[in-house]
Order: structure tokens, then C-alpha cells, then sequence
């Protein structure tokens, strides 16, 4: 599983962008009614969206024949003495309610032409609109002198939100698997042949260790099937890869004849991310993350006879951890470097999200260090106490204890 | 007797309650100690302790003259109650596995289960899962991985569960040939006759204590109380009951036999010898049969756990 589940994800990915390019393959073809007379030009057919222009009819032959001929809709502009009760009275008509793009790309269309009848009817030129239309963008600087931007904001959000995104994924991925690997030997009984042979504390660090191992496996997998990925995507859907970015997108709607300079900006701004500090610190968190947790759900998988008893105790796991995205998410949008988000990347059950999130937005390395021994120390402590509940854990059967039972098995 | 096991008070607490009070027992080399009591007695715990899965409070514990420590794990063979395999993982390769956790090279490991798969006739078996094992079959790879790195100690807890007579009776004389081959077996069930046929020595535990202990002849020797199960023909049955009722304790007895006759146990008064009896009875009429009762291991368990 560890290879097959990212060939799967790549797979599934491939399978739907090939699905989605298949589905608009269809023509759709829309009558078009044009009782105004204004319109007529604008109508352009793409290779998806056909329009046919009908004349001298009424609306409701009109109607009719677009429902024998199984057209995909009917568009209806009325004649009307103004403009605005023009807008008010174009209906389309079709069979099921129409896909959004269709409606978006008619109704778009329409806008225009309308607000540029307006435009003409109140004596200005839409020519003279455009020439006044300015785009401002102040340009940022640090102290430093490093150049800063909206876009290289965006970016980082985009890194640091991937890689504690990933980081909480793999935690509650593999956390589950050490938890259901625990459930596993409690429930074939194989357990107590095992630690007659190996002792509680080393079988669960075997444990622990084998699955971060794995994890860390995976990881390296994902990071080479998404490059691969991302060359495979650019040559097989012909997509500019780096345009994917929507600020980049956004930015190249508002400035004409700009997208080379914003691929260059773009990969300026990659560049400037400290890649390298991300990718290390990914794996050092993902490890201490990972022991952290997992020992929890080790510990919780040998409380229990089943998954399905499971519940009860995943809360205090997951609780910390989805407060980590939060946080995250939320604060270091807002303001990277303070105070919340940095006491929550110092905790040691929110940090390797937290502080994963901020360190595209540059965080100094002893901070990041700090961090990490917290982590680690912590994690000595958490499996410490997994351990006291694995062991006598893994003996129990029958009864869910309650939490309670759970605090006096740690004295046993 | 060289001793192989030693057991030194040893007492066991989880919170409040106390599995284990002060229990000692010794094990000789070469032996069948069978480790009885009822459900819950804390024989199970003992034998975590000696598995060294828990640690006893107080107490020591002492293989073959040296305390327990890590490196004794590769001379004790575990055959627990609660037992099962990795369902999914097949089953020769869950046998090298668990072969190698108790110290084997993957060499021998595979050498040695050759012998004993072709031995017990499931060589062909290597390649399947444990999933697709019936419940017996699972227990005889079971069986197998317990004795397989050759242990000093062997301790099987109810081996015979899941089990068809036939394979029961296989298992059996296995466990009593290894025990020929010098090793040492401690036996845990609930099953009196496997007691009756197996054990050299036993030991009762009752709530946490250690109640009775030693060889089991000894041990019946001391439970007999001078009874012996007598058949009488007599002329006038009824005349002879009352006339054996006046002078001794009486119990019915009931045993298969082809005459019509009085069937009784008699206890005989001390001071007295059998040979006193049998010619009383001889006066009477013709003795047909004469019986020491000797309580079996069943009989022993129940009594002594009621007094207790």
C-alpha cells in the first residue's frame, strides 16, 4: 500500500482530469431569438457551444421546435423600447436547468453588449472607459531590500498551508494504521505469543518507528510523482503548469501582454522560498509529529477491542490537531510572526502544523529548533505513558475501560 | 531432583486487587507440573510472570539457577489461552517470523519447521493463510511455533482447546515426548483427565493462593480416606446392609458388573486394616469385588477448592 496509494491518487487524478476533458466534449447547441436585434453579432459558436439564430417565428414555435430537435436551450431577447427592461426580460429556456458554465458564458456575454449599448446611449465611449481603467500595484520592498509581493504572499500561504496540511493528513493517516495494527494483534490474540518473545515497550517502538519509516517513504514517493505528475499534466492537458497559480491568473486577466513577466515574477518568488528549510523541517516535524501522535494512537488502539470503541478516545487526538490547521489556517494568514501563531508553534501537539505554515514566511532557526527539541522532548513523555497503557492494554479484553481505568493502569 | 523452575513468594497487585499472594512453587527438570484452579485464581498471572510479560511486586523467580532475565525468553516455550495468529500473513512465513523473535537464525528456523511440519503432516500448508485454516489446523501451527526453538520450559495453557479427539490425542504425545527429551513442561487446564493421564506434580491455585501443592500420587495417597468399594453376594441382602450399617460409615456405590449384588463403599474405622474388612465380608458371603477408592483429580479440585 505504501507504493500502490499515491499511484492510485495520481491514477484517480489523471482518470478525472481525462473524464472532465471528455465530458466537455459534447456540443451543445443553443437557439437563439433575437426579437431586439442587438444581439446578433455577438454570437459567436465555440467548439462546446453552438448558436443557432432563428428568425420569424413565434416563441412559442420557437419553443416547440427547439424541444423536437432536443437543442440544449432556448435563448429568448425580447424587443423592448429601453435597455433596461431588456435586461429584464431575457428568459432562457431549457429542458433541465442548464449547466453553470453555459448560463455563465451567455449571461456574461450579454452584460457586456448591454453595458456597452449604455455606455454608447449615454454618449461615452467604451474605447475612452478602457484608456481611463489604471492598475495600480505599490511595489513592495523588506528592509532588506528583498523585493516582496502579493503574489509571493500568496505562495507562501500556498507552501506552508500545503505542508501542514500534508503533515495532518499523514499524522491521522498513519496514526490510523499503527492504531488498526494494534487493534489487529489485540483481536487475533496474537499478542501475548508476541511479547513472550519481545518486550511491550520495544514491540510498540518497533511499531511506531516501522510506520514513521513507511510514512517518510511515501512521503519521498508523493514529492516524486508530484513533479512527475506536474510534467506529465503540462504535456499531456496542455497546461502552462505554472499558471495554475490563481493569483497568476487573476494577474493576467487585469494586465495585457504581462504573463511573461508574471512567469518570470513567479518563479522569482519560488525561488525566494526557503525550499530547502521547508523540506527538512517537513521531515524533521513529520517525524516528531508522527511519534508523537502515533504513540497516542497506539495507545488508544490497545484501550480498545475494536475500531468501532475507537471514538471515544480519538477526540482528545484529533482535537489538537484540527486546532492546529485552524490556527494555523487562520493566524498565519492574518499575521505569520504573532503571538498566537508562535506560542502554537511551540506546543508540541500543534507546532509541527503551525510552524510548518509559517516557515515559507521566514522564521528564524532557533525558533524552529526550539520547536523541535519541545517536540521531541514531549515525545519521550508521550510514550512513556502510551507505553504504561500498551502494556496493560494489550492484556485486556472485553471490557471499553473508561477513562478513568485508563488513568490507574498507568500505576500498574 | 534438579530443580528447573523456582518460584519465591511471589505476589502480584493490579490496583486494588490482589492476583497473586505470596505464591512459591518449584518445578523439577524433566517433569509435568500441572497448574490448576478455577477461572480467575491467577494462574494466568503467574504465568505472565514467568513469561516475564508482567513483572511479580515481591518475589523472585529463578530458571534453571539463575533469576529470570530478557535472555530467558529463548529457553521457554508460551503456548497461551488467548492465542491466534496474523490471520493474513501466511503461514510459514509467520512461523519463520515468530521462530526468529525468539532467537533462531532464519536458516534453522526454516530447517526445524520442515521437521516438525512434515512431522505432523502439514508441509503443504506453507504457502496458505492462517484465514484459511480451520480453527484445529491454526492450532497445530500454533503448537508448532511454541516448541519450535526447543525450550527448556514449555508452557501450554488449555492445548487442547480446539482440538478433535484424534488431534488431542496427537498433541498429547507429542507434549510427552518432548517432555522425554528432557524438557520441562508446566500444564494450565481445566480438563482433570489430561491432569490424570499428564501431570507428575500439581499445584492449586484458589483466589490469589496457593492451596495445595506436590506429587500428585502423594497427594491422592494423603486425599484417600480408607474407603474401598466392595460387591457382597449374600443370601438376605436387606439382613447384611443393616447388620454393615451398625458397624461401619456407608456410602452407595455403583459399578457395571454381571451379578446381582449388594454394592457399597465402606469406610474403614481407624485402627483398622483392610485385611479385617475382607474377611468380615468373606463371613458374610461371597466377595465378588474389592476396591480401594482413590479420589481422582477432579474430585481432589472440587473438594479442596470448597473447603477453601
Amino acid at each position: 500500500m505504501t507504493f500502490l496509494s499515491p499511484l492510485l491518487f495520481v491514477g484517480i487524478f489523471a482518470l478525472v482530469a481525462y473524464l472532465s476533458n471528455l465530458n466537455n466534449d459534447t456540443v451543445r447547441t443553443v437557439n437563439v431569438m433575437d426579437e431586439s436585434g442587438l444581439f446578433i453579432e455577438e454570437f459567436v459558436s465555440s467548439s462546446q457551444l453552438q448558436y443557432k439564430i432563428v428568425f420569424d417565428t413565434t416563441l412559442d414555435e420557437a419553443k416547440k421546435d427547439a424541444e423536437e430537435n432536443q437543442v440544449y436551450g432556448l435563448l429568448y431577447i425580447p424587443k423592448t423600447e429601453d435597455l433596461g427592461a431588456l435586461s429584464r426580460g431575457i428568459t432562457f429556456y431549457s429542458k433541465d436547468s442548464p449547466s453553470l458554465s453555459t448560463i455563465g458564458s451567455i449571461n456574461n456575454m450579454l452584460e457586456k453588449k448591454i453595458n456597452a449599448l449604455k455606455l454608447r446611449e449615454a454618449g461615452i465611449d467604451s474605447e475612452i472607459i478602457k484608456k481611463l481603467h489604471i492598475k495600480i500595484s505599490a511595489n513592495q520592498e523588506t528592509f532588506g531590500g528583498q523585493e516582496t509581493s502579493k503574489l509571493g504572499s500568496g505562495l507562501k500561504l500556498a507552501f506552508g498551508g500545503a505542508a501542514g496540511y500534508l503533515l495532518f493528513m499523514f499524522i491521522i493517516i498513519y496514526g490510523n494504521m499503527i492504531m488498526r495494527s494494534v487493534i489487529e494483534e489485540k483481536t487475533s490474540r496474537v499478542i501475548e505469543v508476541i511479547i513472550s518473545s519481545v518486550k511491550p515497550r520495544l514491540l510498540l517502538l518497533g511499531k511506531i518507528l516501522g510506520t514513521t519509516l513507511a510514512g517518510l517513504t511515501q512521503f519521498m514517493i508523493w514529492v516524486v510523482l508530484i513533479f512527475i505528475l506536474m510534467a506529465v499534466a503540462s504535456s499531456v492537458f496542455g497546461i502552462d503548469t505554472a499558471a495554475a497559480s490563481p493569483s497568476q491568473q487573476m494577474l493576467e486577466q487585469s494586465v495585457d501582454g504581462g504573463a511573461q513577466k508574471m512567469v518570470h515574477d513567479l518563479m522569482l518568488e519560488i525561488n525566494n522560498l526557503p525550499i530547502l528549510n521547508l523540506i527538512i523541517m517537513f521531515i524533521l516535524f513529520f517525524v516528531g509529529g508522527y511519534l508523537l501522535y502515533a504513540s497516542l494512537y497506539a495507545a488508544v488502539g490497545a484501550a480498545v477491542d475494536s475500531e468501532t470503541d475507537t471514538q471515544q478516545f480519538m477526540m482528545p487526538i484529533l482535537m489538537p490537531l484540527m486546532l492546529a490547521v485552524y490556527v494555523g489556517v487562520f493566524t498565519v494568514i492574518d499575521n505569520p510572526h504573532g503571538t498566537v501563531s508562535q506560542v502554537f508553534s511551540y506546543i508540541p501537539f500543534t507546532s509541527p502544523v503551525v510552524m510548518l505554515m509559517r516557515i515559507p514566511f521566514g522564521v528564524p532557526l532557533w525558533q524552529q529548533l526550539i520547536s523541535i527539541v519541545i517536540l521531541f522532548l514531549t515525545f519521550f513523555g508521550t510514550v512513556w505513558f502510551a507505553a504504561k497503557i500498551y502494556r496493560v492494554g494489550i492484556l485486556m479484553y472485553g471490557k471499553k475501560p473508561t477513562y478513568k481505568e485508563l488513568f490507574k493502569w498507568l500505576k500498574y | 531432583m534438579k530443580k528447573l523452575l523456582e518460584v519465591n513468594n511471589v505476589s502480584k497487585t493490579y490496583g486494588d486487587y490482589k492476583a497473586l499472594n505470596d505464591v512459591s512453587l518449584s518445578i523439577n527438570k524433566g517433569s509435568v507440573f500441572g497448574l490448576l484452579g478455577p477461572n480467575g485464581a491467577g494462574k494466568t498471572t503467574l504465568i505472565r510472570i514467568i513469561n516475564q510479560i508482567t513483572m511479580p511486586d515481591t518475589g523472585s523467580v529463578i530458571l534453571d539457577g539463575e533469576p529470570l532475565k530478557p535472555e530467558h525468553i529463548k529457553y521457554i516455550g508460551y503456548l497461551p489461552e488467548e492465542r491466534g495468529l496474523y490471520k493474513t500473513m501466511k503461514v510459514g512465513e509467520q512461523a519463520l517470523y515468530l521462530a526468529q523473535l525468539k532467537g533462531l537464525s532464519k536458516q534453522e528456523a526454516r530447517q526445524r519447521l520442515k521437521y516438525w511440519f512434515d512431522r505432523l503432516d502439514i508441509g503443504d500448508w506453507w504457502d496458505k493463510k492462517i484465514q484459511e485454516l480451520s480453527k484445529g489446523m491454526a492450532q497445530k501451527i500454533q503448537f508448532v511455533v511454541t516448541v519450535l526453538h526447543n525450550p527448556k520450559l514449555l508452557i501450554f495453557d488449555e492445548p487442547f482447546s480446539g482440538f478433535d479427539p484424534i488431534n488431542a490425542n496427537l498433541i498429547k504425545d507429542e507434549i510427552l515426548k518432548l517432555r522425554d527429551d528432557g524438557a520441562t513442561i508446566i500444564f494450565s487446564t481445566h480438563r482433570m483427565e489430561s491432569v490424570e493421564e499428564m501431570c507428575d506434580h500439581i499445584a492449586l491455585i484458589n483466589r490469589s493462593n496457593k492451596i495445595l501443592d506436590g506429587r500428585l500420587v502423594d497427594i491422592k495417597r494423603e486425599f484417600k480416606n480408607n474407603t474401598f468399594e466392595i460387591g457382597l453376594i449374600t443370601p438376605d441382602h436387606n439382613n447384611t446392609t443393616s447388620l454393615l450399617k451398625e458397624k461401619f460409615e456407608m456410602f452407595p456405590a455403583n459399578f457395571k458388573s454381571i451379578n446381582d449384588e449388594l454394592q457399597y463403599q465402606i469406610k474403614i474405622p481407624d485402627g483398622h486394616s483392610p485385611n479385617e474388612l475382607i474377611g468380615y465380608l468373606t463371613s458374610l458371603g461371597q466377595l465378588t469385588h474389592f476396591v480401594e477408592v482413590i479420589p481422582s483429580a477432579s474430585e481432589i479440585f472440587i473438594q479442596t477448592i470448597q473447603k477453601n
